[in-house]
């Protein structure tokens, strides 16, 4: 019985803990693409602007949290919670450090992937349930280009499974003691990263919401809270890709020998799944979006052929025993 | 009677909302939400399949079936349209003729359920032990492996098939320069 209370205490500090981390992360990406960009960013609210998100989300919680009359309206209120609530649920899956972790679930990376592809339903169903044409377009938008790059994904990361045998991602990381899966996987880690960011739907991959063409796409028709619970899923989903890739590709909170000593693992951990949203945040600063066929038949025509051939390359590999985990 | 442990209990329930979901799609007007709960019901399922000791299978349900085809699905009816009271497209049902080879079938089907539930053998074998990712695919490409070679010939029939609809015919398509 005491061992339940302590799981569903760390569930919710997890939960406590992830919230406003993808909060504060609109303010460092805010703040970061000030500086590259050469401008100052938002820095008026709190010491260099750090309460920038306090600010904002009072405003969202303040505002009319408004549905539209023409829209479907259960399926409506539903959409941002499904997003939300599947972002939430794949980081059940995630080891963090030796010890916190909610699940050890032995398909823990399937089930990584399926709230991935279920998390589409957000998306497609707003598009829908809005009821106008810019929305219905980003939704559609949106279901072509995750269908699509969660191929390439499930198969980004089969090398992984290939080399370390198995589907649980606490075992993944510890297979990784000897040397990172990066060494091996760099294919495989590029087509993740990029379906990663198409599965997010984030720039230079954000053509369901694209401002230019679609005003914004899928969310066009939200407000108020309806419209946070997108962001917050948005800025969950990146954190996910970027603690999937550490966990997949580099070691988790594992790090070579004289490193290792100097931090606990969390933190080591939690460094390197910041670099990961970093990295993210740079990318949205410095690429062009891509036509919407242009993204598709990218996917289609390079991705999928480039993952098959990982796998191949990868199983061939270790069939000859060149290469282990 | 014997008491039902939690876990006996969490698939009971998962198979009532299995059944409460799949009635609601037959039942129910509109076919986006009718949709939504044939997804709800094929997530039940794999909740099922997991209790059972099938986790594999369980991962692979929810990401085929419900995170790959019903989007499919929703993208389709998204596209024409669908939505609102799909009944009054409906063909209407006046005879009582129509119904006796359906119910004939599934009655057959529901006194095989029964017995196979009921059989010792099956519950013995559903409560042994956990089937992994690795005893499934030792099995596809095992003994099952003409099954699976048969499945994806059927796939590479409809692969054919579908660029043979998408293949640009027209004047106006090559003018396109995207390639989609």
């Amino acid at each position: 019985m005491i061992e339940i209370l302590f799981k569903l205490l760390e569930i919710l500090l997890i939960i406590a803990l992830l919230i406003p981390i993808a909060a504060m992360l609109v303010w460092v990406e805010r703040r970061m693409i000030g500086i590259w960009q050469n401008r100052l960013g938002p820095n008026r609210v709190g010491p260099l602007g750090i309460l920038q998100s306090v600010a904002d989300l009072l405003k969202i919680l303040g505002k009319e949290d408004w549905v539209p009359p023409f829209s479907e309206r259960t399926v409506f209120v539903l959409a941002p919670v499904i997003g939300a609530v599947c972002v939430l649920m794949s980081f059940a899956v995630m080891p963090f450090s030796p010890t916190i972790g909610v699940s050890d679930l032995n398909i823990g990376l399937l089930f990584f992937l399926a709230m991935a592809s279920l998390a589409v339903y957000s998306v497609v169903l707003a598009g829908w349930a809005s009821n106008s044409k810019y929305a219905l377009l980003g939704g559609m938008r949106a279901a072509a280009q995750t269908v699509s790059y969660e191929v390439f994904m499930g198969l980004s990361v089969m090398g992984v499974v290939l080399l370390t045998g198995s589907f649980n991602l606490r075992e993944i990381v510890l297979a990784q003691q000897e040397g990172w899966l990066i060494e091996t996987q760099f294919v495989g880690f590029i087509i993740f990263l990029i379906a990663g960011i198409a599965e997010s739907h984030r720039l230079p991959f954000d053509l369901p919401e694209a401002e230019t063409e679609l005003t914004a796409g899928f969310h066009t028709e939200y407000s108020g809270l309806k419209f946070a619970l997108f962001f917050l899923g948005e800025y969950l989903g990146v954190t996910l890709i970027s603690a999937m890739s550490v966990v997949l590709f580099f070691g988790g909170w594992l790090m070579p020998e004289p490193l290792a000593s100097w931090l606990p693992p969390l933190v080591w951990f939690i460094l390197k799944v910041f670099f990961f949203v970093l990295f993210f945040i740079l990318l949205r600063t410095s690429l062009p979006r891509p036509r919407f066929d242009q993204l598709l038949s990218f996917g289609w025509k390079y991705m999928l052929p480039l993952a098959l051939l990982n796998l191949l390359v990868t199983a061939a590999l270790k069939l000859g025993g060149v290469i282990y985990a | 009677m014997n008491v039902l442990s939690p876990l006996q209990w969490m698939f009971y329930l998962a198979a009532l909302l299995a059944i409460v979901a799949s009635l609601k799609v037959i039942t129910g007007k509109n076919s986006v939400h009718s949709l939504l709960y044939l997804v709800v019901s094929l997530l039940a399922v794999a909740v099922c399949f997991y209790l059972m000791g099938a986790p594999f299978a369980a991962g692979l349900e929810v990401i085929v079936y419900a995170g790959a085809i019903l989007v499919l699905f929703v993208f389709a009816i998204m596209m024409f349209g669908l939505g609102k009271d799909e009944t009054l497209n409906a063909p209407k049902i006046t005879s009582f003729r129509v119904w006796i080879g359906p119910s004939v079938i599934a009655a057959l089907l529901l006194a095989q359920l029964v017995y196979v539930i009921d059989s010792p053998d099956i519950q013995d074998k559903l409560t042994s032990n956990v089937i992994n990712a690795k005893q499934v695919g030792a099995l596809l490409y095992g003994p099952y492996l003409l099954a699976v070679e048969i499945a994806s010939f059927l796939l590479l029939a409809g692969l054919i098939a579908g660029y043979h609809f998408a293949k640009p015919t027209g004047y106006h398509d090559n003018n396109n320069s995207g390639g989609w």
